[in-house]
């Protein structure tokens, strides 16, 4: 017997009385959903700016390997063309658009549709996410209703920067992935 | 080694010890004030106890429901019964892939299989990458606790380590600069690796995706840069619907951390182009454990860790006490099930205060069932009753006479015996705590003199 079949026989041997799967109400969240959604991502140490800041900060940086996927601002990016995923390395900033934000916790969802390489938003020293000011819902439950017809295959809500509090619990921005988290409301 | 004993050896040192509990106590608040934000939040632990109640009574539906469904979105779903059978599918799939050094983010699965040590035999390299889990790797260590791997050390002790391991300054501390000397050396080997190992929070069979929650991106940079991505999840880990995923993301991480969400919340549907997922459900005794009825609750564990830190016995015995893979509260009540013998002192290292129970997201009845582990061990190992104190007790308490000539005895020579015979090595109550002040008098004396008065 393969042990797929024996796990599978193992269970069903034990005749245990199916209990009943309950409904999920709608839980929808009264707050202001996009001042919610500010705090929110202050909170997880993710910075909310105007887009004539993230223009000021690209030319003050003055940061060369730049990719821009948004198609909700201009902005000509010059980095020469990707085949792999290795080689976005040295990339400094990537700009990517968001599906929509939520209140409660500042998670931005993104999916395969959004960029070439699922590397991307983690790779890059420098993320910003660039998100209609509409789209905004209040909890994970409207997330995943949202979402429900969807046919992605890969999915993330990212919320901040890659952080860490491993060595004694003192915060650290900036682990393995993004260094930073600029969102950009328009 | 017993429980009490092993707790010796952390509580040794009292100033660290002492940052431990705080610590912890500390992460428990965080988690207080997050909970507290959310009005519904009773709400959601009932319906989170329900749906994992549901999936525990219809697991082999589910099952087959998730393996058809990830199968097609391009998926290849293995079956482990056990350990041993979990880590020989990983070593054919790293073989097939000529494959000696593979990175690897936090998975408690694994480490319950032990599957570094066997790929490590196997001439295959395995790099921890979660900032924690490296350092423990290093040191050769387990995790100490399933969230927060290196809570154990100290700053001072991760910098002595980082200037052997990594090169970096001697004697810098700072936590930052400790980071980025990680950062480095995990990016080279983010780059190098051909495969990826990662553990799942939650396989949801309706859409056959798996969910994988990390803040430091690690798990991210190991399986987008790799060809290959093996994840590993025990059988307990599913949920019927994608919009479950709501309710147990509300609770995750606010329990664990007191985070609202992690940083990162990655949905595997499927692999990238040209490139392969693998999933092996394991079962390793889950099954065995749900047929035990009264503790069957113990498989709804999301492990946020939140009965770790609020745990009085944990934050002062620290989590290598516990000698298992999952330490504290929950680790006390799966691991007899893996082994009674071996964890027969864990159910022991509580004081049932229920503070584990009250704090669970998923509701599970923690400090009841560590009370049912009791029983059954002092059922299958009736010695701990019989040994010479108690049997000295027994005949004691059976007797008024012997009672009440003992309790006068006692009076008497507590109060004047020297305090290194009565706190002699025998007396294993009276390590750490003081006797009580002895009465003048027995209870029984002075009802009877009182009621003489009266009369």
């Amino acid at each position: 017997m393969s042990s797929r079949q024996e796990i599978l026989e193992k269970i069903k041997k034990l005749r245990l009385d199916q209990t009943e799967l309950p409904t999920i109400p709608e839980f929808k969240n009264p707050l202001n959903t996009e001042e919610e959604f500010k705090a929110s991502i202050e909170a997880n140490k993710g910075e909310i700016i105007p887009e004539e800041k993230l223009m000021s900060w690209i030319s003050e940086t003055g940061f060369q390997k730049i990719l821009n996927f948004s198609q909700l601002i201009n902005l000509n990016t010059s980095y020469a063309k990707i085949e792999d995923a290795h080689e976005l390395d040295q990339l400094q900033v990537a700009i990517i658009d968001g599906q929509f934000g939520v209140g409660e916790n500042g998670a931005i969802w993104i999916t395969n549709e959004q960029v070439p390489f699922r590397a991307i938003p983690f790779i890059t020293e420098h993320l910003v996410i660039v998100l209609p000011k509409n789209e905004i819902v209040s909890t994970m439950h409207q997330a995943y209703i949202k979402t429900s017809s969807q046919s992605y295959s890969f999915g993330l809500f990212i919320a901040g920067p890659s952080k860490t509090a491993d060595i004694e619990q003192s915060l650290v921005i900036g682990a393995h992935g993004a260094k930073s988290l600029r969102v950009v409301l328009v | 080694m017993s429980h009490s004993k092993a707790s010796t050896d952390f509580l040794r040192n009292a100033e660290h010890a002492k940052w431990h509990d705080e610590t912890l106590w500390m992460i428990r608040e965080k988690r207080d004030l997050a909970s507290q934000k959310v009005p519904e939040w009773e709400n959601l632990r009932t319906i989170a106890s329900s749906i994992k109640e549901h999936v525990l009574s219809n697991l082999d539906h589910l099952l087959l429901e998730f393996e058809a469904n990830a199968t097609k979105n391009g998926i290849q779903v293995h079956w482990a019964k056990d350990a041993q059978e979990h880590n020989q599918i990983v070593l054919d799939i790293l073989k097939k892939q000529s494959c000696a050094q593979v990175v690897k983010s936090k998975s408690i699965l694994t480490e319950e299989c032990h599957l570094n040590p066997f790929l490590e035999k196997n001439g295959i390299e395995v790099i921890d990458t979660d900032l924690g889990e490296r350092i423990v790797q290093f040191l050769h260590q387990p995790p100490s606790h399933i969230v927060l791997p290196a809570i154990h050390l100290k700053k001072r002790d991760i910098s002595e380590l980082f200037h052997q391991k990594l090169q970096t300054e001697k004697g810098n501390e700072d936590p930052y600069y400790l980071t980025q000397a990680a950062r480095t050396h995990l990016r080279e080997k983010f780059l190098k690796a051909k495969v990826a190992i990662t553990g799942v929070n939650f396989g949801i069979a309706e859409t056959g995706e798996f969910v994988v929650c990390t803040n430091e991106g690690n798990a991210d940079m190991g399986v987008h840069l790799a060809d290959v991505h093996i994840a590993c999840m025990g059988i307990e880990k599913l949920i019927p619907r994608r919009n479950d995923l709501g309710v147990f993301l509300r609770l995750l991480a606010r329990s664990a951390t007191g985070q609202a969400i992690t940083n990162y919340t990655s949905h595997f549907r499927g692999p990238e182009k040209g490139k392969q997922i693998h999933l092996i459900l394991v079962d390793n005794g889950r099954t065995e454990q749900l047929g035990r009825e009264k503790f069957r609750n113990s498989l709804k564990c999301i492990r946020c860790g939140a009965c770790m830190n609020t745990c009085p016995i944990y934050r002062r015995s620290g989590g290598f006490s516990y000698q298992s893979t999952v330490p504290g509260p929950i680790g006390s009540i799966l691991s007899p099930g893996l082994d009674l013998k071996k964890y027969s002192s864990l159910p022991f290292a509580s004081t049932l205060c229920g503070s584990c129970t009250d704090v669970c997201p998923v509701k599970i009845n923690i400090h009841e069932q560590l009370y049912e582990w009791r029983q059954e061990i002092t059922k299958a190992n009736p010695n701990h009753a019989e040994s010479l104190s108690m049997k000295l007790a027994s005949g004691i308490f059976k007797s008024p006479l012997a009672y009440r000539i003992s309790g006068i005895l006692m009076r008497k020579l507590i109060k004047n015996l020297p305090d290194s015979l009565i706190y002699n090595p025998w007396n294993v109550w009276g390590k750490g705590r003081k006797l009580p002040e002895t009465p003048q008098e027995s209870f029984r004396n002075w009802y009877l003199n009182h009621r003489k008065n009266e009369q």
